[in-house]
């Protein structure tokens, strides 16, 4: 591979050479078999009628390379997702984002299927309507089976674009883990400083809230939770992920979306350029989604209906690329830091199966709409047939 | 504005050499791209304060573009002139404030898809240019070593992962006295071959006595520069309205004495640098590893030195960023000797990558010990690759069998 970048190989070619590396890793380690769509059997459709299904979209956290993950010296950092999660899944091995990689706007890209332009630092709504509006108003359904868990005060207005013909009231409910524990804590957050931290796009910098929250006063009604039981919880968790996947569980018990997106965030801390904690964060991240997919298989509304993906908004810069500081950013807009994969599991997806071809990050919304039933209509991708 | 309304009194807020280059140049920058030019512009506008290797690259970069015919520097600067830019990016004062215009350049070649192009512009304009104005070989070999692993006592992992395919694995190093054997080799060096800036000393702790013939950089000698760095990004954050962006170009704006760092006599080129290191680096200013090598970065990428050693040293744990920003004026803080570990192996992959992208690398050499302990791996023309040995050696001798 290392190659085939040096020799000034089209953006393409490095694509489909990264997608063959990661096939060639998983095929060895987690012996998985290289999948077509034209083979894609009759009796691998979703067995739940389409009311009944949900979706659970994980964002991967907040970008990781392929080297510290699917490449053979990574694999030692993504055990869950290589013995328990890849087994069960179509894999796909590049997912190309040719947006703006900052993470609210890739975020955004990802929920709108357009590629957003807005300024990544900026608290303001999608302009192009998300998954969420699509979903509830083509399926006119509650705005209480559409929910968002965000990292950070910067993504509060990820549930609702400000498209005229959508927009108001249409979007997914969106909390903020970080800022229901402040509230929760209500300024003696000391002890919970830990799971507080925010934004490290900028390491030293945590954008100010605006636009609708989740109300604490909620927090006891629709998750059964009182504040002291909250705090208690949050006492004995290390990060602001687990924080998010504390509440995403909880949501899903008490509330049960039907669409329900889950950012995770910890490996951002690799914009502080300390490589131990980048690594470290990948290790959590690769254990909460083990801990999601488990949720999926436990909680009853959940189990045997619900389609689970997992995809990183993006990559990072390649230590090939000197404009760069590898894995520190993501700003040279280089292949690797745009080339990542998607992980899709659930009734009638194909289990361990891996596919090589381009995937654009903007498919994923005009598959969500397949799956559940909805018409994404200003989306720019298209479905991904393999899971339908 | 357009380049080719640049007139040379324009420049009168640049200093004495920046101005100088510039106006000497004028009529070949006023053919250069809007796209482009700041770019220049921003290298040049410090121009009194950079490396000796720097000033020497801009101005045969700007010889190279003066002897080109019009047509021909048409030619050079096509697919730059191609780039679209916005009214309010042609408005911005991009001749005062070229590194602002960058960073609105930058965000505007995202949202409108156009930095691949741009990616590819830079990247054949470099190839021109290295073609054209062939790097001068260092008059030395190079020399790299990294120190990492300070204050860990066992540590049962593989080291050096990264480096191994590309050198020799030593695992019966004699660690007594190993960091004064490095040092006095690096300082043998330096007297040998004196070159302003030619060889480096960065350490991510206390430095030991730095020779003079050194330029030497540390985290715990800008301690009294963090702090004042971090008190002002605090006030900065407070400030309301304030965003990432805005927080940024402060930060570009510090100049030495903003931080308390000017005295009589003081070498102004090392203190912009190390202002830079500060200000310019993500997360320099809080963990000492991340110092470390950014600065080792800096000072390769910038000065292009011969002989480069960083000693990496235990940083502070990791906390909430507030803690971490307000952390200056209080206890110790307790420190990630693992951690610290880990930064530091793969920060001197970096460090020896980053060597590697200056000419001479063929003949340059590089060395990682784990401080204190017995296992380094050397690498260069001498050392065969991938290998290992167990054979008790100290550190000059290694040393030695590098040269």
């Amino acid at each position: 591979m290392r190659r085939a970048l040096r020799n000034g190989a089209s953006d393409r070619e490095v694509s489909h050479v990264l997608a063959r590396t990661r096939r060639d890793f998983l095929r060895e380690a987690a012996g998985v078999a290289v999948g077509s769509a034209l083979l894609r059997p009759v009796w691998a459709r979703a067995a739940a009628p389409r009311t009944k299904r949900k979706v659970v979209v994980v964002t991967f956290g907040g970008g990781a390379r392929d080297q510290e993950t699917f490449m053979q010296e990574g694999q030692e950092n993504i055990p869950h997702l290589m013995r328990e999660l890849i087994p069960r899944a179509s894999f796909f091995t590049q997912v190309v984002n040719r947006g703006i990689l900052g993470h609210y706007v890739a975020t955004a890209s990802l929920a709108t299927g357009v590629y957003e332009t807005f300024n990544n630092f900026a608290a303001v709504s999608p302009e192009s309507p998300t998954v969420f509006e699509y979903f509830r108003k083509d399926l006119k359904r509650p705005s209480s089976d559409a929910w968002v868990v965000a990292p950070s005060n910067g993504f509060n207005r990820i549930g609702e674009s400000s498209h005229r013909s959508y927009g108001s009231g249409l979007g997914a409910r969106v909390i903020l883990p970080k800022r229901l524990l402040s509230a929760a804590t209500s300024g003696s957050s000391h002890n919970y400083q830990h799971l507080l931290r925010d934004n490290y796009e900028t390491p030293y910098y945590a954008p100010e809230l605006a636009g609708s929250e989740f109300e604490l006063q909620q927090l006891e009604m629709l998750l059964k939770l009182s504040v002291d039981d909250f705090k208690s919880h949050a006492q004995t968790l290390t990060s602001p992920d687990e924080l998010s996947v504390y509440i995403a569980r909880q949501l899903m018990r008490q509330v049960a979306p039907s669409l329900l997106w889950i950012t995770l965030h910890d490996i951002d801390v690799a914009h502080a350029g300390a490589y131990s904690l980048y690594i470290e964060g990948i290790r959590r991240t690769d254990r909460l989604c083990s801990e999601l997919w488990q949720a999926v298989q436990e909680e009853p509304e959940y189990a045997g209906q619900t389609t689970l993906f997992i995809l990183p908004d993006f990559g990072r810069d390649s230590d090939e690329d000197a404009g760069g500081n590898g894995f520190q950013h993501h700003r040279t807009g280089d292949v690797l830091s745009r080339t990542t994969w998607m992980l899709a599991s659930g009734p009638g997806i194909r289990e361990n199966v891996v596919f090589d071809r381009a995937v654009d990050s903007r498919d994923l919304v005009p598959t969500l709409g397949a799956i559940l039933g909805f018409h994404a209509s200003l989306a720019q991708g298209k479905p991904v047939g393999e899971v339908l | 504005m357009l380049p080719s309304d640049l007139k040379s009194e324009m420049f009168a807020g640049y200093a004495v050499e920046a101005r100088k280059i510039v106006t000497a140049h004028l009529p070949t920058l006023r053919q250069m791209p809007l796209s482009v030019l700041p770019g220049l512009l921003r290298e040049l506008i410090s121009f009194d304060f950079k490396f000796p290797a720097e000033r020497k690259a801009r101005e045969r970069e700007l010889d190279y573009l003066g002897s080109l015919s019009q047509a021909q520097l048409k030619e050079c600067f096509h697919d730059f002139s191609e780039i679209r830019l916005s009214r309010q990016l042609e408005e911005f004062e991009w001749v005062k404030l070229p590194g602002q215009f960058v960073e609105r350049l930058s965000a505007q070649l995202w949202s409108t898809h156009q930095l691949d192009a741009f990616r590819k512009a830079s990247s054949d304009y470099a190839d021109r240019l290295r073609a054209a104005v062939p790097p001068e070989p260092p008059p030395i070999p190079r020399l790299g070593i990294s120190v990492i692993g300070q204050g860990v006592t066992s540590y049962g992992e593989p080291l050096f992962r990264k480096l191994r395919p590309h050198g020799a694995y030593f695992s019966g190093i004699k660690p007594e006295n190993g960091l004064r054997q490095l040092l006095d080799a690096v300082a043998v060096r330096a007297k040998a071959h004196p070159l302003s800036y030619g060889h480096w000393y960065v350490d991510g702790g206390e430095a030991f006595a730095c020779e003079p013939v050194l330029a030497c950089v540390s985290y715990e000698g800008l301690a009294g520069a963090r702090a004042a760095l971090l008190r002002k990004m605090q006030e900065q954050i407070e400030q309301p309205g304030m965003g990432p962006e805005a927080l940024r170009s402060f930060l570009a704006q510090l100049r030495p004495a903003d931080l308390g760092m000017e005295r009589q006599g003081a070498d102004e080129v090392l203190h912009r640098f190390e202002v830079s290191v500060l200000t310019e680096g993500s997360g320099t200013q809080i963990f000492s590893t991340v110092f470390a090598q950014w600065a080792a970065r800096e000072a390769l990428r910038r000065a292009q030195p011969v002989t480069m050693l960083v000693r990496f040293a235990p940083r502070q744990r990791q906390k909430p960023m507030n803690e971490l920003l307000s952390a200056s004026a209080k206890a110790p803080a307790e420190v990630d000797v693992i951690g610290s570990l880990v930064d530091g192996d793969f920060a001197a992959y970096y460090n020896w990558l980053n060597q590697q992208r200056l000419v001479g690398a063929e003949q340059s050499s590089f060395l990682v010990w784990f401080e204190g302990h017995s296992q380094a791996l050397a690498i260069g023309p001498t050392m065969a690759r991938g290998t290992e040995s167990r054979s008790a050696a100290d550190l000059q001798q290694v040393l030695g069998w590098m040269s």
